[in-house]
């Protein structure tokens, strides 16, 4: 069973929708027990980095996913739950964020010809290997949609880089722990991959992505 | 590198995709589930739905079919059509949608995008701008209309789109009255226009023939991505198709 992270930022139907569809079971849930006790947890979301961790403070659920993250199971971050698992975000003003990976979350800075946010399908390049990476093709096409991107301290945790006016880091991985910049609730074929990639882990050490 | 993106649209009257001209001759096109899937095998970058159903209390049908196309569709689904309130564009978000399309109610209160933009993001508000070549003065200038191109506004499509950023949109759909429905192509000229004046993505619409229109777009016309309608919807060339033109011509697409 995988479990949501309900935090009122995003569509989190979809990513549900995306898991049943690979097989897997998902439940949605705001409680904080259940979070730090689940099998699998996906923090999905969209929106302002400030406003995030207010909602995720106000649901008491900033310990419960450190918590359970601590405890090395299979995590999977998306768009806005990549963003967040690092230490400072700078949308409209410098945000504390849970700090679980060191680095920032940083907007932009293109010419003006480039439009932000970086909104469509785009390639990704491998930078690593494991489990869940190892089912996606170098190139295959993701769905993104953000102005802003993380710039992690370590670069040995960045598992994809992307193009877009420059390398910037499309996914992490750390031990058990996974988070896409990108959307694989929205990228048809290759999102699915992933997402049942991620479904296949079994919570324990054996199947761990190490 | 980010492909450009090829985007049906599908007019939905009370819950069934329809075919027709200026809501005249109304023909049933089928289940949008079914079309929305059939877009995303043929491989649609993303889908927008525009409820075209007249009264706000069938509201709940567009509801149902976002849904239900969300259950089995994983693409970008964008919802245009009556949106005028948070509340709409919550209950659009809610039911499965990534993004809502404001169009009239951003021309009469301006600030509906940026409180819509502050609450939900800016990624999933989009603001359709409906230019049309008027003579005003003697000089010809691109003059927003709503209520499908029977309203002038009075406001410019190159300030207007500024504007609509400012406020906090993320993304542009730019309908040329005077091209749309015509397929002979896109209006590039407003288009380039518009798309270099703003820095959020601007989606080319109105006027799709052939792929060939696609490609002037994205490649004279300096949009982000292109949308069409009766090009797919009567089977004269599969999106396949269009990409694999777009392809030859050089430009980026996901294939």
């Amino acid at each position: 069973m995988i479990t949501i992270v309900d935090y009122q930022m995003g569509n989190l139907r979809s990513v549900q929708k995306a898991i049943e569809r690979v097989g897997g079971e998902a439940r949605i849930s705001s409680d904080p027990r259940e979070i730090a006790t689940a099998e699998k947890l996906v923090l999905p979301g969209v929106g302002a980095f400030g406003d995030a961790m207010t909602e995720l403070r106000r649901r008491d659920l900033v310990t419960a996913i450190a918590d359970f993250v601590a405890t090395e199971r299979p995590f999977l971050g998306i768009c806005l739950g990549l963003q967040l698992l690092f230490e400072r975000g700078f949308e409209h003003g410098e945000h504390e964020g849970l700090g679980i990976l060191g680095g920032d979350v940083v907007r932009f800075e293109l010419p003006r010809t480039m439009k932000v946010p970086h909104m469509g399908w785009n390639t990704i390049t491998k930078t690593t290997q494991g489990p869940i990476l190892d089912e996606i093709a170098d190139g295959s096409h993701f769905y993104f949609v953000h102005s802003y991107f993380v710039r992690p301290t370590d670069p040995s945790i960045v598992a994809m880089t992307c193009d877009y006016g420059g390398s910037f880091c499309a996914a992490v991985r750390r031990g058990n722990l996974m988070a896409t910049q990108f959307h694989p609730e929205k990228s048809q074929a290759d999102g699915l991959k992933l997402l049942a990639a991620f479904n296949k882990i079994a919570a324990t050490t054996e199947g761990s992505i190490q | 590198m980010l492909a450009a993106r090829v985007i049906p649209c599908l007019d939905v009257f009370e819950g069934r995709v329809v075919k027709g001209t200026n809501f005249v001759n109304l023909r049933d096109a089928g289940d949008p589930v079914e079309v929305a899937r059939r877009y995303e095998a043929e491989g649609a970058d993303e889908l927008v739905f525009l409820d075209i159903t007249a009264s706000h209390e069938e509201r709940a049908i567009i509801l149902d079919v976002v849904r239900r196309t969300a259950e089995q569709v994983f693409m970008p689904l964008t919802v245009g059509g009556g949106v005028r309130t948070v509340d709409d564009v919550r209950a659009l978000l809610s039911a499965g949608c990534d993004k809502v399309s404001i169009n009239s109610a951003a021309c009469t209160d301006p600030d509906f995008v940026r409180r819509a933009a502050d609450r939900f993001g800016s990624q999933c508000i989009v603001v359709n701008i409906d230019p049309k070549r008027i003579v005003k003065d003697g000089k010809e200038v691109w003059e927003v209309h709503i209520n499908g191109g029977r309203k002038p506004t009075g406001l410019m499509a190159v300030e207007w789109a500024q504007e609509i950023e400012r406020l906090g949109a993320g993304e542009i759909v730019l309908t040329c009255m005077d091209a749309d429905g015509t397929r002979d192509g896109y209006d590039i000229e407003i288009t380039s226009a518009v798309s270099q004046a703003v820095s959020i993505p601007v989606v080319a619409s109105g006027g799709a023939g052939s792929p060939q229109h696609l490609v002037d777009a994205i490649r004279d016309g300096n949009a982000d991505a292109a949308l069409a309608a009766s090009i797919f919807h009567f089977g004269q060339f599969t999106i396949a198709e269009t990409k694999q033109a777009m392809r030859e011509a050089g430009i980026a697409v996901r294939l």
